[in-house]
C-alpha cells in the first residue's frame, strides 16, 4: 500500500505544500530570534497574496497566453514593498510602542483579512486567475525518472524557498548582523552594553520577517495557485509560526518541519483520493495531530530565545 | 496603560475592517422591500454567496431600485458573528432576513421567534421548523443531483482514460448531493468508469483543492469537476493538465474558457420571487422552495467557447430533459443515500 501512496507526484506535491512555510517560517524565525514574535504572520501574507496578485494581473497584457514574466518580477516586488510596510509597523508597534506582542499579532492578522478582502472586492468583481510563475523545465534533468519529477520540475518560487534555508543559516550563524540579532534575542541587555542598538537590530529582523511572509502569500497567490480569494492562505501563516517554534528557531529544524507537514498533508490527499477505507474526516487531522505529536517530542525549549516576547527598556 | 489603548485601537480597526457590510441601512418606508441576506464567503466568489448576490442583484433589476432595495454582510463564517448580524438585519426591521447556509439553522431556531413580525428564509435546507411552531421561516433548497446527474452523464461520454474526479468541501447539503447526483450519473453512462472523490474537509483551501485535483490528474483522471468556493485551485490544475472542468453553483467558465465544457447554474431568483410576493401579501413563512430543472432554478450553461461533440450535448440535454419529464428521478434515503428512480 505505501508504494502506491508514496509516488513521485506525491513527493513533488508535498514540496509544492511546503513553498509558503518556508518562506514565513524563515521569517518568523528572524523575528524571534531578535526576541519579537509576531502572530501576523497570517495576514500579511494575505497583503501579500492580495497585493502580487494585483500587480500580475494589472501589468499582463489582456488576452495574455503566457506567462509575462516582467509582471512576474513587478508582482514579487510589490509584495516586497508591502511586506516591508507591514514589517515597519509590526516593529513600530512591538518594539518602539513595546505592545503585547500576542495580541498585537492578532490584530495585524484582522487588519491583513479585512484589508486584503477588501482591496479584492472592491478592485475585482469576481474571481479571476492570472499567469503565474511557470514549472521550469530543465533539459535532460527534468526528464530522469522520479528525480525529475521531484526536484526539477518546479517553479521558481520553489527553489527560492529552499535556497532560503542555507541563506538564512549563514546570516544567523555566520555573519555579524547575525550574532549581534542572536545576542538581541538572547540578552538584550548585555547587547546594548556592548554598544548594539537592540532596537535597530530588532527592527531588521522584523522588517525581514514581513518582507518574507508577504512573499510567502505571493508564492501562493501567483506561485501555485494563479488565483486569488479572500482568506487565500487559509491559515498557513499560523502553522509556519508553529513550524518555528517545531523547527527550534533553526532554519534547516524549520525545513524538516515543513516538509514533514507538507508531505503528511500531500499523504493524506492522495490517500481520499484513491479511498483507502479510512474516511477522509480522520484522515484530514493527521497533519496536524502528527504535528502536535512531533512538538510534544521533539521540541527543545531550551533553545528558545530567552528574550522572545520580552520588550527592552533602556535601564538610564 | 497607553499600551492597553494601543490594543484596544488596533482591535477595533481591524474589527472595523473584517465584516464588509455594503447596502444601505433599513428606513422605515413602507413602499420599499427590503431583504437583508447573511452570506458565509464573499458575494464574489463564483459559488455559493455570488449565486445569492446575482439573484438579488437580478431581482432589483426587475422590480426597480424604489421598490426593492437589499443589503448583504458576507465572510461569516463563523456562526456566531452571523447569529449577530441576523439579528441586528431583524432589529433594523427589514422585510426579509435571508440565512444563506445550512450552518446557521441553528441561531436562526433560537432568532426567529424573537421577531414573529419578520420573515426569514434559510438555505440550503427543507426545514422550516413548523415543527417546532415556528411560522415566520422560509427554507430554500437545491437540488443539485439534477443537475449533477446530467454533467456526469456527459463527464463518462468525454473521459478518454476512463477516470473522472470530483473535488468536494465537506460531505453534506447541496455539495453532497451534487456529488451523488454527478457519480449517479457516470455509472448510469458506463459502469466501468472510475470516479475518485475527495472531500478535503474545507470550504476554504484553495490550495488542498488544488493539490486534491492534482492527485486525481496523477491517477489518470482526465474530466474533473468540484463544488463549493475553494475549486478556483482545482480548476487551475485542470487547466495546467489539459483535463475537462465540469462546474456547479455558478458559471465559471471565465475562469478557464478552454475547459470548462458546462456548469450547472443556480438561479435563486426562482426561490426568492414566490417568497417576497407571499411575504408582502403578509405570509411570513412556513414553506419550502426547490431549485429544479423544471422549474429552471437550475440551469445548464454549456461554455460557448468550448467545441463540444453535439453527441454528447444533445444526450446532456436529453437526460436534462428525462429529469425534466419525471422520467428520471432521484430519491434520497434518510442516511442521505441517493437512489436513481427511472419510471417504467
Amino acid at each position: 500500500m505505501i508504494e502506491d501512496l508514496l509516488t513521485a507526484s506525491v513527493i513533488a506535491s508535498g514540496i509544492r505544500l511546503a513553498m509558503p512555510y518556508l518562506y514565513a517560517a524563515i521569517g518568523e524565525t528572524f523575528g524571534q530570534r531578535s526576541g519579537v514574535l509576531n502572530l501576523g504572520v497570517e495576514g500579511v501574507m494575505l497583503l501579500g497574496a492580495y497585493s502580487s496578485f494585483w500587480g500580475v494581473y494589472q501589468l499582463t497584457p489582456d488576452k495574455a497566453t503566457s506567462f509575462d514574466p516582467m509582471a512576474l518580477a513587478a508582482g514579487v516586488l510589490v509584495a516586497v514593498l508591502v511586506g516591508l510596510l507591514m514589517g515597519l509597523a509590526t516593529a513600530f508597534i512591538n518594539v518602539t510602542l513595546q505592545a503585547e506582542q500576542g495580541i498585537s499579532g492578532i490584530g495585524i492578522y484582522l487588519f491583513g483579512l479585512g484589508m486584503s478582502t477588501l482591496l479584492f472586492q472592491k478592485n475585482f468583481s469576481q474571481v479571476v486567475t492570472v499567469k503565474g510563475f511557470p514549472k521550469i523545465h530543465f533539459p535532460v534533468l527534468s526528464d530522469i525518472p522520479l528525480i525529475g519529477e521531484i526536484f526539477f520540475r518546479q517553479n521558481l518560487l520553489v527553489y527560492g524557498a529552499f535556497a532560503l534555508i542555507p541563506l538564512a543559516w549563514f546570516v544567523l550563524h555566520k555573519t555579524t548582523f547575525g550574532l549581534r540579532l542572536r545576542a538581541v534575542g538572547q540578552n538584550p541587555e548585555a547587547a546594548d552594553s556592548m554598544g548594539i542598538s537592540v532596537t535597530r537590530v530588532r527592527y531588521m529582523a522584523v522588517i525581514i520577517g514581513g518582507v518574507l511572509a508577504s512573499v510567502a502569500g505571493a508564492s501562493m497567490s501567483i506561485g501555485h495557485l494563479n488565483v486569488f480569494q479572500q482568506n487565500l492562505t487559509d491559515g498557513r501563516g499560523f502553522i509556519a509560526v508553529a513550524l518555528v517554534y517545531f523547527g527550534s528557531w533553526r532554519p534547516y529544524g524549520v525545513m524538516y518541519g515543513a516538509l514533514l507537514f507538507s508531505l503528511v498533508t500531500a499523504l493524506q490527499i492522495k490517500a481520499v483520493t484513491i479511498g483507502i477505507g479510512i474516511p477522509s474526516e480522520l484522515l484530514s487531522m493527521t497533519p496536524y495531530l502528527l504535528t502536535i505529536i512531533a512538538l510534544i517530542f521533539a521540541s527543545r525549549r531550551i533553545d528558545q530565545p530567552a528574550a522572545l516576547t520580552r520588550p527592552f527598556e533602556r535601564g538610564e | 496603560m497607553k499600551k492597553v489603548y494601543l490594543v484596544v485601537a488596533l482591535l477595533l480597526v481591524a474589527a472595523i475592517s473584517l465584516p464588509v457590510l455594503s447596502g444601505s441601512p433599513a428606513q422605515a418606508q413602507d413602499d420599499v422591500f427590503r431583504v437583508a441576506v447573511v452570506t458565509p464567503s464573499t458575494g464574489t466568489d463564483l459559488a455559493f454567496s455570488q449565486s445569492m448576490y446575482d439573484a438579488l442583484a437580478a431581482i432589483q433589476e426587475e422590480r426597480g431600485e424604489d421598490a426593492f432595495e437589499f443589503a448583504i454582510s458576507e465572510n461569516l463564517f463563523v456562526v456566531d458573528d452571523a447569529a449577530a448580524a441576523l439579528r441586528d438585519y431583524a432589529d433594523q426591521g427589514y422585510d426579509l432576513v435571508i440565512a444563506h447556509g445550512s450552518q446557521y439553522g441553528s441561531s436562526l431556531v433560537e432568532i426567529a421567534p424573537d421577531y414573529p413580525e419578520t420573515a426569514f428564509a434559510w438555505g440550503t435546507t427543507v426545514d422550516t421548523f413548523v415543527d417546532q411552531d415556528i411560522t415566520n421561516v422560509y427554507a430554500y433548497e437545491a437540488r443539485s443531483e439534477q443537475g449533477g446527474f446530467v454533467l456526469g452523464v456527459m463527464s463518462a461520454m468525454l473521459t478518454e482514460s476512463g477516470v473522472i474526479g470530483v473535488v468536494g468541501p465537506i460531505e453534506t447539503g447541496d455539495a453532497k448531493l451534487y456529488v451523488d447526483g454527478f457519480k449517479a450519473g457516470v455509472a448510469y453512462e458506463d459502469e466501468e468508469i472510475e470516479v475518485l472523490v475527495n472531500y478535503i474537509q474545507s470550504f476554504s483551501d484553495l490550495a488542498k483543492a488544488a493539490e486534491a485535483a492534482q492527485a486525481m490528474i496523477d491517477e489518470d483522471a482526465d474530466v474533473l469537476t468540484g463544488t463549493a468556493q475553494m475549486v478556483p485551485g482545482a480548476i487551475q490544475k485542470a487547466q495546467e493538465a489539459e483535463a475537462l472542468w465540469f462546474g456547479t453553483q455558478a458559471d465559471q467558465a471565465s475562469l478557464a474558457p478552454d475547459i470548462v465544457v458546462a456548469c450547472q447554474v443556480y438561479d435563486w431568483t426562482v426561490a426568492l420571487n414566490p417568497i417576497i410576493d407571499q411575504v408582502m401579501e403578509g405570509t411570513l413563512g412556513g414553506e419550502a422552495f426547490a431549485l429544479t430543472l423544471e422549474n429552471e432554478g437550475l440551469v445548464i450553461q454549456f461554455n460557448e467557447e468550448f467545441e463540444l461533440d453535439e453527441e454528447v450535448m444533445a444526450a446532456g440535454e436529453e437526460v436534462a430533459q428525462a429529469i425534466v419529464d419525471g422520467d428520471i428521478s432521484f430519491e434520497i434515503a434518510e442516511d442521505g443515500t441517493l437512489t436513481v428512480v427511472e419510471a417504467e
